[in-house]
């Protein structure tokens, strides 16, 4: 499989990260030596095989449905680039 | 003693002579801070904190005086970018978290300070650990301390913890923090010619750590030698609540298994690794290793794992499309950098074209397309199957009897920097073809310098062991490490 520059356009919006029309070109072909490197894969017999989830098996732990941290929101804020009373602040999103 | 050789002592040295009052924490200290700041032409350190290490080489001297030495006591360490400091700022290399301070310490750091470390600044790496070379640092390359014979070319340290493997080498540091996705602590240790073992997945908390693939990062050291890399990961390793994947297993003493030996072991030697177009001085010093352990006493054995080929394509899915979530977080809102725009998605996307390096787009991009509707399956689900049987190999080898499996740690010796560049992305990702099937299925792996190659650059070899079982690398480590002889560190010419 290989992609191309509308393909390109459409990851990089769903990515969220802006690019422009001189970038493309190049991140096509990047993108499409990785893709071709990893197609050999489609050779491997998978069947019957079940997907890790888990590389070490563990039981998730479980512990009491308690409140056991926070109260802290000055330094949850503290590296935000914008915040107003401890809430951080982005542009307008519904009108 | 002059300063000089203060830097020049191994950890293990280093903590007998403070605790024998030979010498201060603050003067072995002193000398680190003077290194450090003699050797910013290899741009190993990002942040310098010199203060902060005087601090607590104060604190350090206090409790030998009382007698209260602490496992770590007065030890000078280096601290990859990668792991959140209190109020030291953490980039993970990348400019979307410049100025970045975090108001808390990851989990592995503060195990460190808690055991009587020295903190003397934060080590470059590869932009958010993507990269084999420390070239996709928005802070500029490491220069590794060792070059060619007869050359002056700059050399890359290997990446992704490549400022931490050349403060190493370069005596910067008695030992640094570092991480491993694909091969991140073994790569550059096996290009500087240290040591560095990536532990079993679960043995390091995670928390704190900037994440790059959640189910393949693992925090370990990089030192000088086998005996302090034991040491040192006693002191990271350890249950977290704060880590659910972070095992709730003890400790075991690693530095009592370093004298072990390997009498009576049986050590695997996976005929898959004998890669096409491997150097031939590689493939003689995987035999000189074999012959070693041999010679100590093992039994060594060739084993099969058929899907090693398999690996790094699939690496190439699934840290990807994991990184592609974990760095969704990055969005100009909550920390770093921000470019405003005329809306929300508007600033989203401008603030992450700009935030993020070539290497690092190009895997979220990659991650996002191999998650995406309709490929999920082809791509992602498969290369997931893919793991399950490359974990299967090593479990049908370990089944078998074998105790730890040999193969050298990288395909050649380091390269210089630049020199790739030019390169396709894959021609890169090649460098961690023996290393990254043990990130796949979660095992620990040490790599220890074993030889020079013939322009007289580090190679090393690697050991991989059963899920849990890092005293036997330690032990069949340090046999490697006896019969190659302590590897002399280059001169340095940065000064």
């Amino acid at each position: 499989m290989s992609v191309d520059a509308q393909t390109v356009r459409r990851i990089a919006h769903l990515a969220r990260i802006a690019v422009s029309d001189a970038e493309v070109p190049p991140l096509q072909d990047e993108l499409n030596a990785i893709l071709a490197f990893v197609e050999q894969l489609g050779t491997v017999d998978v069947s019957g095989v079940e997907p890790m989830t888990s590389v070490t098996p563990m039981a998730m732990k479980s512990r009491e449905d308690a409140v056991t941290d926070g109260g802290y929101a000055r330094e949850i804020v503290f590296n935000a680039p914008l915040t107003e009373d401890n809430y951080f602040l982005v542009p307008k999103v519904v009108e | 003693m002059s300063t000089t050789d203060l830097t020049e002592l191994t950890l293990a040295e280093a903590r007998d002579g403070l605790r024998g009052k030979a010498f201060s924490a603050r003067e072995i200290a002193q000398a680190h801070i003077d290194a450090v700041a003699q050797a910013r032409a290899l741009n190993a350190y990002l942040v310098e904190t010199p203060e902060r290490a005087l601090a607590m080489a104060e604190v350090a001297d206090g409790k030998i005086a009382k007698g209260e030495a602490r496992p770590l006591e007065g030890l000078p360490l280096g601290i990859k970018d990668l792991f959140c400091t209190h109020d030291v700022p953490t980039t993970a290399g990348s400019r979307i978290l410049e100025g970045f301070r975090p108001h808390y310490e990851s989990t592995v750091s503060h195990n460190l300070w808690r055991d009587g470390a020295v903190m003397l600044g934060k080590l470059n790496l590869d932009e958010f650990a993507m990269g084999s070379s420390n070239e996709t640092s928005a802070y500029g390359p490491v220069v590794s301390p060792w070059r060619r014979r007869d050359s002056e070319a700059p050399l890359v340290p290997g990446g992704s913890s490549g400022g931490s493997a050349a403060a190493v080498a370069a005596r910067l540091c008695l030992g640094a923090t570092a991480t491993d996705t694909g091969g991140s602590i073994r790569q550059p240790a096996a290009f500087t010619g240290t040591v560095g073992i990536k532990p079993t997945y679960g043995r390091c908390s995670r928390w704190g750590i900037v994440a790059f693939a959640s189910s393949l990062d693992q925090a370990g050291p990089i030192t000088r030698t086998v005996r302090d890399a034991a040491i040192m990961l006693a002191s990271m390793a350890g249950h977290d609540p704060k880590d659910t994947t972070s095992v709730d297993l003890p400790v075991p003493d690693f530095e009592a298994a370093v004298g072990r030996g390997v009498k009576g072991l049986t050590i695997g030697l996976p005929k898959e690794y004998r890669v096409d177009g491997m150097p031939a001085e590689i493939e003689r010093l995987w035999q000189q290793g074999a012959e070693w352990l041999r010679a100590a006493g093992a039994r060594v054995v060739e084993v099969s794992l058929p899907h090693t080929r398999y690996a790094l394509p699939a690496y190439y899915i699934v840290a990807p499309a994991e990184a592609s979530s974990n760095l969704a977080r990055y969005d100009g809102v909550r920390y770093g950098l921000r470019v405003p725009a005329k809306d929300i998605v508007g600033m989203y996307e401008q603030t992450r074209a700009a935030g993020f390096g070539r290497e690092v787009k190009r895997r979220v991009m990659i991650g996002t397309y191999v998650l995406s509707a309709g490929y999920y399956d082809a791509y992602y689900v498969r290369a997931q199957k893919i793991r399950t049987l490359i974990k299967r190999d090593f479990e049908t080898v370990y089944a078998n009897g074998v105790d730890a499996i040999l193969t050298p740690a990288t395909p050649s010796a380091a390269f210089g920097i630049g020199e790739k560049q030019n390169a396709d992305p894959v021609e890169m990702y090649l460098n961690d073809v023996f290393t990254v099937t043990v990130n796949m299925a979660g095992l620990p792996g040490i790599a220890v310098p074993a030889g020079l190659d013939a322009q007289g650059l580090p190679l090393g070899l690697q050991l991989i062991g059963r899920p849990f079982d890092e005293e036997t690398l330690f032990a069949a480590g340090q046999v490697v490490e006896d019969a190659a002889g302590r590897m002399a560190l280059p001169r340095a010419w940065w000064r």
